[in-house]
């Protein structure tokens, strides 16, 4: 059972970057004015980011890195562990971290591995940094997250198109003796895994002449192979079930009451569904952050873009306790219960 | 458990682009006025949150009409 207990770690600051471009809900012709209504009625999505050709997420991650490495002046050498999250890498190998490191100026001696998770990408990536940080030996971890989720998404699916935008963030822990102690609770289910896949172009299903070959799955929905795929109905149907049970277990075993949380951020799925968990958790609206509305699902970027975009000045202010919970594709999903104490939040970088 | 009627009316509610009487215990839901898969999801989250019950996907399929959902829901409670 993965609930436990990071001592002596801070998460001490936190940057994301967009891409400038933006796609306007209002403007996605491939459905009517009434089913975008009601798109934007049920997810809460008014706009999002999409990056460009030439723009991948190692560029997003690359960007937000160096701007919260500016601001909190450290260098990158100084960087002992690089952790890159994300399920849109630059290459099937090597890996992206890697050509992160040599990037970013750390130096040789820096350990650099991805992390291949989406939706509750964050949530394992600060699990995992944070266990190996709290080592005696390291002094600092970079937590890279995001996806260009534009880049697998078919224009011509409804289901999927509009509903996700591109980011990638920057988080920096820190080893600190005596911080208060991180608590976490992991999960996964692979009777999911077909909920939300990209079938073509991994071993499994090679990449052939007909990958890219669009078929229409049914009126609305045409895509390829090598496009996501995403079943709502169940991955709202999983979300509904597992989300409060493991919010539940990870307070009662960290011995806090909810009442004591500051700010719930949750990853970013869909207004309706973030609504539903909310309200299941009784947990007050005006203390779940939302950044939906201007962005979409960032997947694994979703969490910290919203620490960036709506709590910059809470988090920047004073002590919070904050519970973050990651939830979706896998089925994978998590939550942390950790204190920041005025932390650096970078401003937003568009590139 | 709350009569089909008051079911009936609770669930139009919870969509904001349909006006108030048209719905009934009858109709094939999925004939509503540019169903789509967001409307599905409003009905799963609108039973979770009041009745506590949790619609699968095949739930949703075995469904036709408004008085389908209802008497699942209302199996699914005196389980």
């Amino acid at each position: 059972m993965a609930v436990f207990t990071i001592e002596n770690i801070e998460l001490a600051g936190i940057a994301a970057c967009v891409p400038k471009q933006i796609a306007r809900t209002e403007d996605y012709v491939h459905i009517s004015e009434q089913e975008r209504k009601m798109f934007t009625f049920g997810t809460g999505i008014e706009s999002r980011r999409l990056a460009p050709e030439e723009i991948c997420t190692s560029d997003l991650c690359f960007a937000a890195a160096q701007e919260l490495m500016k601001d909190m002046q450290i260098s990158a050498e100084d960087i002992d562990v690089l952790i890159f999250v994300s399920q849109s890498p630059d290459y099937f190998l090597p890996a992206t971290s890697i050509l992160l490191q040599e990037r970013l100026g750390c130096s040789k001696r820096t350990m650099a591995f991805d992390i291949n998770l989406g939706c509750s990408g964050y949530v394992y990536g600060m699990a995992v940094i944070s266990n190996l940080v709290s080592l005696p030996g390291f002094r600092n971890g970079l937590l890279l997250c995001g996806d260009k989720s534009s880049f697998s998404a078919s224009p011509t699916d409804k289901s999927t198109y509009p509903l996700f935008g591109d980011a990638g963030t920057a988080t920096l822990i820190r080893r600190k003796e005596k911080a208060p102690a991180l608590y976490f609770n992991l999960q996964s289910d692979g009777g999911g895994w077909e909920s939300i896949i990209i079938r073509g172009g991994g071993t499994r299903e090679r990449f052939n002449a007909n990958s890219l070959e669009k078929k229409v799955i049914e009126p609305g929905i045409e895509r390829s192979a090598c496009d996501v795929e995403l079943n709502g109905v169940e991955v709202f149907n999983f979300s509904l079930r597992e989300v409060k049970p493991n919010v539940i277990e990870l307070i009662e075993y960290a011995g806090k009451d909810i009442a004591e949380i500051d700010f719930l951020v949750m990853h970013q799925a869909n207004k309706l569904m973030n609504e539903s968990v909310r309200k299941k958790l009784n947990f007050p609206k005006e203390k779940t952050p939302y950044s939906i509305r201007e962005f979409g699902n960032t997947s694994s970027a979703s969490i910290p873009l919203t620490m960036v975009t709506e709590l910059k000045q809470p988090l920047e202010s004073g002590k919070r306790q904050l519970l973050l919970s990651g939830f979706g594709v896998g089925y994978s999903w998590g939550s942390i219960l950790v204190e920041t104490d005025k932390i650096i939040v970078s401003e937003l970088v568009e590139i | 458990m709350i009569e089909i009627k008051e079911f009936t009316s609770l669930l139009e509610a919870e969509f904001e682009d349909i006006q108030p009487g048209t719905l009934t215990p009858e109709m094939h839901y999925r004939e509503i006025t540019d169903f789509s898969s967001m409307h599905a999801l409003i009905i799963i989250a609108f039973i979770d949150h009041q009745f506590d019950v949790l619609l699968k996907g095949e739930d949703l399929k075995k469904a036709n009409t408004i008085a389908d959902l209802y008497y699942i829901v209302q199996e699914k409670t005196k389980q």
